[in-house]
């Protein structure tokens, strides 16, 4: 996969995209999802503020994807599952 | 119509009984699409339905609203696109792990959609009228919504150049109806998230 766009740390951890995080979840371009609404999930599910929400809504719709979070395995299953439930097309990857 | 309004931490919206009716019927066709597993008195006929899916692979009627969210079933990836678009594979490229993701997360998945879809049935009378949605309420409504829009936009095959994919549409079009369905969805819910932002 190519760099991640944007790399986001999580408000509740200092630790950033690194060697021990090595896998991420990733959200997809959607001809459907609305621009404001990807924005408003992003806020809703990581707490990111609206600056970030919004660099990383225009990352998934000019770029194809982005990578919106990362961290361990079952991290990352737990936002899939959370962004499925909202309706976002998410996928996990091991970032190697 | 001018959408959802503010009001106090959640939404509020006037809808006419024939736009109540619309929605209504969309929704409860994704309850029904999404819902059919969840459902265990319903689980035979559900079985039944399934295998009825699989024999024929018939063509869908596009001038049927109820034709525009078919209902089939699948243990991978749904076979139908629209259920795979809703209940997508967590992994791209390793159908083992999109099983084991699948195998734990499906059941909830469909139950939290059809639990949206169940509050926008039970917070919109179908004469219509003024609704007054508190937060969750209107969190609801939102990803139901969305789910819809994703439902009707595999139906309606929209793509990222949607706006010349309508311009290039004959009036004899079957997805033409539809159209106009699917923006004023996108309408309402852009003013839903701005009440909520």
């Amino acid at each position: 996969m190519s760099v991640a766009p944007a790399e986001v740390e999580r408000p509740d951890t200092k630790q950033e995209t690194a060697p021990d995080l090595p896998w991420v979840t990733i959200v997809w371009n959607d001809p459907v999802n609305l621009m404001s609404y990807v924005t408003y999930v992003f806020q809703t599910v990581f707490g990111y503020a609206k600056p970030k929400a919004e660099k990383l809504m225009l990352d998934v719709h000019h770029k194809g994807r982005a990578v919106v979070s990362s961290g361990a395995r079952e991290a990352m299953e737990r936002d899939a599952e959370t962004l499925h439930g909202y309706g976002l097309w998410a996928t996990i990857s091991h970032d190697s | 119509m001018a959408g959802f309004r503010r009001s106090g931490h959640g939404a509020t919206a006037r809808f006419a009984s024939a736009q109540a009716a619309i929605i209504r019927d969309l929704v409860g066709q994704v309850v029904e699409l999404v819902g059919a597993d969840n459902l265990d008195e319903g689980a035979d006929e559900a079985a039944d339905l399934r295998g009825a899916a699989l024999a024929e692979d018939g063509p869908i009627e596009a001038d049927d609203l109820a034709a525009m969210i078919g209902l089939t079933e699948n243990a991978d990836l749904p076979d139908d696109p629209v259920l795979a678009r809703l209940l997508p594979d967590a992994y791209q490229d390793d159908p083992e792990a999109s099983g084991d993701f699948r195998r734990y997360t499906e059941q909830g998945l469909r139950s939290g959609k059809v639990a949206a879809a169940r509050t926008v049935l039970a917070t919109l009378p179908p004469q219509g009228g003024r609704i007054r949605l508190s937060e969750p309420e209107a969190q609801a409504w939102l990803r139901a919504l969305n789910d819809v829009r994703l439902a009707l936009g595999v139906r309606l095959e929209v793509t990222d150049d949607f706006e010349e994919q309508v311009a290039s549409m004959g009036p004899g079009d079957p997805r033409s109806p539809y159209i106009g369905v699917y923006q004023w969805l996108a309408f309402l819910q852009e003013t839903l998230v701005h009440a909520l932002s």
